[in-house]
């Protein structure tokens, strides 16, 4: 048993297990989750994060087009590249929960609408500046502005009033809501000095990385800070080169070109993973694609039609064949395992009789047009032809559109009545449900009027007792999965590559790619 | 002197008249695309008030007509104006772009012409025996690929598994020549594999043709070499036709090599195209189109005048 756990032990520390599996196979070996993690911290200790180097980043979703100005980040070499220099307040934890960036404690009135953040005292910018309250308080007025283009601005709406008081920052809400810190996880919400009023662009921040060339949509270059409060930042030099298209993003990543890289393709992962130096890390995130209709247009508005829609797709298949299993089988409500406070519901399968027995109730006749495009998601026209075979074989006959790319996020979705789609997801179910089920949200994609719902909505965020708002969450999943205008076939899982020329990774619960876009940061360079 | 003057000057004026044109049909297809540029840049994530802001801060709302003379006069003048998406200098981002795209014509031309003239002229040598039928079978082959294959099989092959050139080309200024040379092997291999075959066979073709020309077969009785009577008599007679085929492939390895430029993420000019045709960044578009047909129309000026100019025919019309 000891020769299993010294090699346990040793695999750690070189990265090659995760910590999650490294628990599970401790535990089989009948030693107690405390005592393992210990001997894992203390073996990946022993070999230690490796200090200077460089790693070398393959990204994918950069463009020459792109701007560091953080309120307009809208890709993930954008996300990679904020946070290398910058931090938000708070953020997410890999294993569930927040921990606190430029925030060192957070907390709430009872009644959650007031909410008090005090700033980590000492911390600089990288302009030498000094961490204010002030300059958190700046931050959040340039995205919360009526004139402002910030993503977040979604976000920032229902904060009554902000003010400072020494080093805590306070924001006062309109209504009670719990969930505040996950929403301040936002990656556009980097804390800039004076917010970024004076140069949004100019990349300063507090992050651990300060960078040095910046070609947009090619190449940006990072180096290590000295004076950076965290212990993030293992290798000297941190090297991004965007790399959109798939076939070289693969390629470099197995001539060693680059040390990692996001986005492995689902169909070629396995290829990707057989040569001996490349490991594919996978990470089940809330990101889903979805088949969206309006439940307030003709006929979608038969709540038969829709069932039938929903009994009549192919869960299993859709994962097996568009994620090629990297993924899990979703179950027409957003809301997946990787959410806090999620309780599973019944999952709903392929039933074609009974997708004929809702189509025959509804009383529709003839066929259904769902919209689809390349960019939906991944595979969506393949996806929407399974769909189609799926259906027919419960005598619903789909046509399906093929609309361009371009222009499909203006023109169809939230524009036309049936469409393929996707989400990243969010941190919480709130943030989820309000974003994209709430009644008066402006991404309702789905066109979902509950009233039942809306009132759980805002129940649940006042609510500070766990249980009785995991029940909340429960039934409004559950509103949405029998009511609601949404099929959701399967959640994708993010899929990386590294090479072993670098160590660190670790499996995360939460967030999103490449370990939420701090594995560079967070891995060292092995060798 | 005088005829070959106004010759000239009626070939670039009307190159010029043919830009202007052209510059009509880019701003007017870049007006007709669906979607606009404010919800290109905000994706999916989009309110409807951040929308409205970016769209006034654009200048979205202002006419059509308005926004192409104020473009064009300041195309005339240098300013090609500020991209959309970044809101930095179109002019000064392009022009790194730009130098990027010519640095990879140029050795892409530099391997590929000269190989081209060398294996038409072997061809016509060996003509109909073996060198000419594997000279011509190999580059009609390559041709006959599409580029981004050839792109992805030479990738693979070289750079993934034996590992002589980097699969991404990716250069930057603080690269020594010898390494920006190494970056761009592949590339510049793909290229010249592309437009070989229609230089060598153009060479080919024109050749041969002067060589059934009566005072071909007197430098042969004369008892010249094959080599020297293509070098010194057949070439300059057949230079016109090789011209313009060369000029026409120069102006593929600058304007058409969007693609393998994305396939080997070479920070050119035709990936910054397209990154921002895909944001519907009007202004970059439109410069960038127009840089393109300026390039085109100006190597194909360059192929006319070089044809007239070496056609004593053309130099002294009747």
């Amino acid at each position: 048993m000891s020769d299993y756990l010294d090699y346990l032990k040793k695999r750690a520390a070189l990265g090659l297990v995760s910590r999650r599996e490294f628990m599970g196979r401790t535990a089989a070996l009948g030693l107690t989750a405390a005592t393992a993690g210990t001997l894992l911290a203390s073996a990946v200790q022993a070999a230690g994060p490796q200090k200077g180097g460089t790693i070398k980043v393959g990204i994918q979703g950069g463009a020459s087009s792109d701007s560091l100005d953080p309120a307009v980040a809208a890709n993930a070499t954008a996300s990679t590249v904020n946070r290398l220099w910058g931090e938000p307040l708070v953020e997410l934890h890999p294993q569930g929960g927040l921990e606190g960036k430029v925030a060192e404690s957070w907390e709430s009135s009872p009644d959650a609408k007031i909410w008090r953040f005090k700033v980590r005292p000492g911390i600089t910018f990288s302009n030498g500046k000094t961490v204010t309250a002030e300059d958190v308080l700046a931050t959040m007025e340039r995205h919360s502005g009526e004139d402002t283009k910030s993503g977040a601005l979604g976000i920032m709406r229902g904060i009554a009033g902000m003010s400072v008081e020494g080093d805590t920052f306070i924001v006062e809400l309109d209504a009670p809501n719990a969930d505040l810190p996950y929403l301040l996880t936002d990656y556009h919400l980097m804390i800039q000095p004076n917010g970024g009023k004076d140069d949004p662009a100019a990349a300063i921040g507090t992050g651990p990385y300060v960078l040095q060339e910046v070609d947009m949509g090619v190449r940006f270059v990072a180096s290590k800070r000295d004076d950076y409060w965290g212990d993030y930042g293992h290798a000297e030099t941190i090297e991004l080169i965007v790399i959109n298209d798939d076939t070289a993003r693969m390629a470099a990543l197995q001539s060693g070109q680059v040390d990692m890289v996001n986005r492995v393709p689902p169909r070629t992962a396995g290829l990707v993973a057989r040569a001996p130096n490349i490991e594919i890390k996978t990470t089940s995130g809330p990101g889903h694609y979805v088949f969206i209709m309006h439940c307030n247009t003709a006929p979608f508005d038969n709540k038969d039609l829709r069932l039938a829609l929903k009994y009549a797709i192919n869960r299993e298949e859709l994962v097996e064949k568009i994620l090629f299993g990297y993924g899990s089988v979703g179950n027409d409500t957003p809301i997946n395992s990787s959410y806090p406070l999620y309780t599973p519901l019944e999952q709903r399968t392929y039933d074609p009789d009974k997708a004929k027995f809702h189509f025959d109730k509804s009383g529709h006749d003839g066929p259904v047009l769902l919209r689809t495009s390349d960019n939906s998601f991944p595979s969506a026209p393949d996806a929407a032809a399974l769909f189609q075979q799926s259906a027919a074989a419960a005598g619903i006959t789909l046509d399906i559109k093929r609309e361009p790319n371009d222009g499909y996020w203006s023109e169809v979705w939230n524009a036309q009545p049936f469409c393929t789609s996707y989400w990243g997801g969010r941190p919480t179910q709130d943030s989820m449900f309000s974003t994209a089920y709430l009644s008066t949200a402006d991404w309702n994609d789905t066109r979902f009027f509950n009233d039942r719902f809306d009132e759980l909505l805002f129940a649940a965020r006042a609510e500070l007792d766990e249980a009785k708002r995991t029940a909340m969450y429960a039934e409004m999943s559950m509103l949405v999965h029998d009511d609601g205008g949404l099929i959701c076939p399967m959640f994708n899982d993010f899929v990386d590559g590294v090479t072993n020329r670098v160590a660190g990774w670790e499996d995360a619960k939460v967030g999103f790619e490449l370990n939420n876009f701090y594995a560079p940061m967070k891995m060292w360079v092995a060798a | 002197m005088g005829p070959i003057a106004r010759l000239l000057a009626q070939r670039i004026a009307l190159g010029l008249l043919l830009l202007f044109l052209v510059s009509i049909l880019i701003f007017a297809g870049t007006q007709i695309l669906p979607g606009d540029v404010a919800q290109s840049i905000l994706g999916q994530s989009a309110t409807p008030e951040a929308l409205a802001n970016l769209r006034a801060e654009l200048g979205l709302n202002e006419p059509a007509l308005s926004r192409y003379f104020d473009w064009l006069g300041g195309a005339l003048t240098g300013d090609l104006g500020t991209a959309l998406t970044s809101g930095q200098d179109i002019a000064g981002q392009l022009w790194t772009r730009m130098g990027n795209t010519l640095f990879l014509a140029f050795w892409a031309a530099l391997v590929s012409v000269p190989l081209a003239i060398f294996l038409g002229l072997l061809a016509v040598r060996y003509r109909e025996r073996w060198p000419d039928k594997l000279i011509s079978a190999v580059t009609l082959a390559s041709i006959s690929v599409p580029e981004f294959l050839i792109g992805y099989v030479l990738m693979f092959f070289v750079g993934v598994q034996l590992g002589w050139a980097p699969s991404v080309s990716t250069i930057y200024d603080g690269m020594s020549l010898g390494a920006k040379l190494h970056a761009i092997a592949l590339p510049v291999a793909v290229l010249t594999l592309v437009v070989l075959a229609h230089m060598m066979r153009m060479t080919r073709a024109a050749i041969l043709n002067v060589m059934q020309s009566a005072y071909i077969e007197t430098a042969e009785l004369k008892g010249l070499s094959m080599f020297t009577i293509i070098r010194r008599h057949a070439f300059p007679n057949a230079i016109a036709p090789i011209v313009n085929v060369v000029m026409l492939n120069l102006a593929y390895l600058v304007v058409g090599v969007v693609v393998i430029e994305v396939v080997f993420t070479y920070p050119g000019m035709g990936q910054y195209l397209v990154d921002h045709v895909s944001k519907r960044d009007v202004p970059v578009v439109q410069a960038c189109g127009l840089i393109f047909a300026a390039v085109y129309i100006g190597l194909n000026l360059v192929a006319d005048i070089v044809s007239i100019l070496s056609n004593p025919r053309l130099r002294h019309p009747k």
